[in-house]
């Protein structure tokens, strides 16, 4: 980790002001989640009031997961989340295997197509990509959720890089072997690209896990939102709102990322660096 | 290998990807254009060509005016402040204060949240009289205020929101660049007797311009896509003046149902992402040419 | 041994795939009628909802009633017309009694009328209230049958009337009452920050609708019933604007900018103001969450008393099957019966939208111990029609956009309903013809 942190590392006075600034931002930061866990977990007449001994109540998270099919939206958000991450995964493999090996006519103008994509999301089309679903008779269902996004400019650009750092004697021994072209992909490049896989992966479902707008447009019944729009609808009530209500169902639909990030931080922290590394 | 054998496989592996990219980014940007020439079909009516009167009616619209220099404004006031926000963090993190494990993870953890979520917990601190914020004001003697219900706060509270969220997740770009920086460069500045501001002006700074400009364009095209927030926290208000684009495409196309106006207001946005690719493609041309 | 097993095996697969067939053969005979509703009070209405769903099919064996909890209002349309336009409409719906002519226009909705053929249908239909049947009849048709309406009402905190002096059991009944009242009831502390206002009528999200309750009470609706025109720019529609404005700003006993209407009944259980203006739809919230004393009031007076209906009704959409019709309208007919209209009445605080059902014993005995649950009827006779037109949302947001601009004070009332009309009239154009 030495980089000069030594070297140029700040001391007394100037060391002190620096931590100290460093943790204000830091709680600072953490500020609007501590506040969600603590109108979460106690009763209503305490979400404005910071009573330290106010008593702990289970209650808001029972009445959040009561109040909307929850548990349903669980479940959509991991099929779409697993669905999309499934087909990301073999349709951005190939094609960054047939950039990063294969001389073809058009491959330079069709690799600056794909980059187009990096620029403009679907989000982006929304109007047209609905038309486009409607046609397809695909509308409120997980698949016409994920399917926009299966083909991931980011992960071919990504899987592109890592394929081209594979030393060429590792192909072509394989090749020696006997091997197709496929199944050199199979046992040469994948297994050397294992970690930008898992970087790949973790950022691919955070994004679907969080992805609101184009959900929101293309789900309308019970059996296909997930969890973003569940919670959208479930707070946009014109009813009164009732904080705690909404804080407990928004930690809820958090808790799995949340937990999972927790758990794996390292793990989150890395990938996302070397995404960005590439 | 032989060529034709290349040409085929190249194009076999390649298809599936380029299919889906084709019918749901290529495709749809094409038809945007075409529709935006048409009128909207309503129940019976089919649609009829109009030329630019969709254009005309947008020039005309003071809404769209509105949505446009508040996603301006918005860009303006998120973009710098989350990247100098995120290497700020980048080099404290990176350095020796105590305690940056969990720092890091303070700063990157409104990152995984949706911003769906997050909006809500905001919405709830931004709420006049008792939400925290107005609490803390409070107790520092200053009177209520209602941030997400004037025309002069609203926008600048979602500013907050949106640096608050992203600056995490910049952080990590550039805590990335700053780990795999040499350390012999620092004891070379030193040797030198370079100041610390000086080494970091000339050298680190400099080498993290290719991070810099990843998060830059990271940074403007999340200013164009992201309106989660908008839909929960203001619905577009007060009298518009949270509005943003891509809000007031979904307004047009998805509540008002007026789908040929919705394909003309795409095409301007699809206009400001393509001059950022430019300028990004641009700026690279020139950077590869000093190297 | 292996025969035998296998043929235990066989047996056992047959019997299971007979129990999982039967009743999906008896689903499959069943007429489904899908139908989305939205919640737009506090309170368990989804559970209560879902009951009756289930009530209905007891006393209707071959009827599935598949209720799907849609949001807001404006998500409720949004998903109708979606589902529409998808091909998968639902049966039935309950929308915003003002989105009539959007579902008109879109070819969505068919009218009552052919259904409603018997003696007693008739009856029924007669049955409801008329300030609810102006949203829900144009052209000589009914579209909509009232279910889930209101009125906007007044609520005042007993107490705070006490300690400013005032009457605890007298409401203001006119502008100029609720003015000086407001002015008594705002309270600053020492350094001349506000810290209990007088009055609150909230502005975010659909401020139309509490503002056409100023336009009528000042002798003006905003539309015709045709929904071709609006009257956005009448000099009484902008005196009511203005005196709204002024309470915040000139009087400043109502807080200032856009007031959050999903945070006013909280505000008023916190104790930030002494009167608010908000739908008879939160009453049984209220109830249950003041706790304190509280009143509940038909709207002062300006030249005349008023306030616009509200709420939504039930719809009957195109693409269904004769038999789902039928099911439909039984069910929509079942759900309106007055001693079920009455325990919505009182479960939600919505106004039974039938004099046969406030006629009901149940409701007679409820309004007995809890008198603020006759007011919203008791105002029926002054309520108007809630704002509807074609094109009916973006028309109404030219209006919210309007009031917002003046309430912030970014317009002057004149320039902010001008503004509005023209855009209004601009969207209205093409329906005039």
């Amino acid at each position: 980790m030495s980089n000069g942190t030594q070297v140029y590392a700040s001391r007394g006075a100037t060391h002190a002001l620096e931590t100290a600034g460093a943790w204000v931002l830091g709680l600072l930061w953490m500020l609007p989640l501590v506040y969600a866990f603590w109108t979460a977990f106690h009763p209503a007449e305490f979400s404005t009031r910071f009573d330290l001994l106010a008593p702990l109540t289970l209650e808001n998270f029972r009445r959040a997961w009561d109040a909307a099919p929850f548990a349903r939206y669980f479940v959509n958000t991991v099929m779409l989340v697993t669905m999309v991450l499934a087909a990301q995964l073999v349709l951005v493999t190939l094609a960054a295997y047939a950039f990063a090996r294969f001389e073809f006519p058009g491959r330079n103008l069709l690799f600056a197509l794909v980059l187009v994509q990096l620029m403009v999301m679907p989000d982006v089309l929304i109007v047209e990509n609905y038309r486009t679903m409607s046609a397809l008779g695909l509308r409120d269902t997980i698949l016409a959720i994920g399917l926009p996004y299966m083909a991931s400019a980011f992960g071919i650009f990504l899987l592109r890089q890592t394929f081209k750092t594979v030393p060429r004697e590792l192909d072509d021994a394989a090749r020696v072997e006997g091997c197709g072209p496929v199944q050199v992909l199979w046992k040469v490049y994948v297994p050397l690209a294992r970690p930008v896989y898992l970087a790949y992966a973790l950022v691919s479902v955070s994004f679907h896990w969080n992805n609101f707008l184009w959900p929101l447009i293309v789900s309308n019944s019970v059996e296909t939102r997930p969890l973003t729009v569940g919670l959208q609808v479930f707070s946009a009530t014109d009813q009164g709102i009732d904080w705690s209500i909404i804080t407990a169902a928004t930690l809820l639909t958090t808790a799995p990322l949340l937990i999972a990030f927790l758990l794996f931080q390292k793990q989150f922290v890395q990938s996302f660096m070397r995404a960005g590394l590439k | 290998m032989t060529r034709s054998a290349q040409w085929l496989y190249g194009w076999l592996l390649l298809l599936p990807a380029m299919a889906l990219l084709a019918l749901f980014t290529h495709y749809p940007a094409v038809a945007t254009l075409w529709h935006s020439f048409f009128s909207t079909p309503k129940g019976a009516r089919p649609a009829v060509f109009v030329g630019l009167d969709n254009y005309r009616n947008l020039v005309e619209d003071p809404v769209f005016w509105q949505a446009f220099s508040n996603n301006l404004w918005f860009a303006a006031g998120t973009i710098p402040a989350s990247i100098a926000l995120a290497l700020l963090m980048a080099v404290w993190v990176n350095g020796r204060i105590r305690g940056r494990g969990l720092l890091r993870l303070a700063y990157f953890t409104p990152t995984i949240l949706p911003m769906i979520a997050v909006a809500n917990i905001w919405l709830f601190f931004y709420t006049p009289e008792y939400g925290l914020l107005e609490q803390v004001t409070r107790s520092f003697g200053f009177g209520t205020h209602n941030w997400l219900g004037s025309q002069s706060t609203a926008l600048a509270c979602l500013m907050v929101v949106t640096v608050w969220k992203e600056a995490g997740f910049f952080m990590i770009f550039y805590l990335a660049a700053l780990q795999s920086m040499s350390p012999h460069l620092a004891e070379a500045a030193a040797i030198e007797g370079a100041s610390r501001w000086h080494f970091f002006r000339r050298v680190t700074f400099p080498l993290l311009m290719p991070t810099t400009l990843f998060v830059l364009v990271n940074a403007v095209i999340n200013a164009f896509r992201l309106v989660d927030h908008v839909v929960v926290m203001t619905r577009g208000g007060p009298d518009n003046a949270t509005s943003l684009l891509l809000y007031y495409i979904y307004e047009i196309g998805f509540r008002f149902w007026d789908s040929a106006y919705a394909a003309a207001l795409t095409m301007v946005l699809l206009a400001i992402l393509g001059l950022v690719a430019l300028a990004q493609f641009a700026f690279l041309e020139k950077r590869t040419h000093y190297q | 041994m292996n025969l035998d097993r296998s043929i235990r095996v066989i047996v056992a697969l047959a019997a299971a795939a007979l129990a999982l067939a039967v009743p999906a053969a008896r689903a499959q005979q069943a007429v489904e009628v899908p139908f989305y509703y939205p919640v737009a009070v506090g309170g368990p209405i989804t559970k209560i909802i879902d009951q009756y769903a289930a009530d209905f099919e007891k006393e209707n064996p071959g009827v599935k009633v598949r209720p799907i909890y849609s949001g807001s209002y404006q998500e409720s349309i949004t998903k109708a017309l979606t589902a529409v336009k998808s091909g998968e409409p639902p049966v039935t719906s309950i929308l915003l009694s003002t989105d009539m002519f959007t579902l008109i226009d879109e070819d969505a909705i068919i009218p009552f009328d052919e259904l409603v053929k018997t003696p007693e249908d008739q009856a029924w239909l007669k049955g409801f209230y008329p300030a609810f049947m102006e949203n829900s009849q144009t052209g000589g048709k009914t579209w909509g049958i009232p279910f889930q309406r209101s009125t906007v009402v007044l609520y005042w905190n007993k107490e705070m009337f006490k300690e400013a002096g005032l009457d605890p059991n007298r409401p203001p009944g006119s502008w100029k009452e609720q003015l000086e009242y407001a002015q008594k009831l705002t309270r600053r502390d020492a350094s001349g920050k506000v810290t209990q206002w007088g009055v609150q009528i909230p502005s975010s999200g659909f401020p139309y609708w509490l503002f056409q309750g100023l336009a009528i009470q000042n002798g003006v609706n905003l539309m015709n019933a045709a929904g071709t025109e609006t009257y956005y720019d009448r000099p009484e529609v902008i005196e009511a604007l203005q005196y709204w404005v002024d309470l915040a700003r000139t009087h400043k006993v109502h807080p200032e900018g856009i007031v959050e209407w999903g945070t006013t009944p909280k505000d008023f259980f916190e104790k930030k103001m002494a009167m608010m203006w908000t739908t008879t739809g939160n009453l049984t919230n209220v109830k249950n969450n003041a706790k304190f004393d509280f009143g509940v009031a038909m709207l002062p007076a300006g030249k005349q008393r008023g306030s616009p209906t509200g709420g939504g009704n039930f719809y009957l959409f195109k693409k269904s099957t004769p038999a789902q019709r039928d099911a439909a309208f039984k069910f929509i007919k079942w759900i309106t019966q007055p001693a079920r209209a009455a325990q919505w009445g009182i479960d939600t605080g919505y106004v039974a939208i039938s004099q046969a059902a406030f006629d009901t014993p149940a409701m007679k005995q409820y309004a007995a111990g809890f008198p603020p649950a006759l007011v919203a009827r008791d105002q029926l006779p002054y309520a108007k029609a809630e704002l509807s037109t074609h094109d009916n949302q973006r028309v109404t947001k030219a209006l919210n956009d309007g009031l917002q601009a003046a309430l912030t004070g970014t317009k002057t009332s004149e320039q902010a309903m001008k503004d509005a009309q023209r855009e209004a009239d601009r969207l209205l154009r093409p329906f005039r013809k």
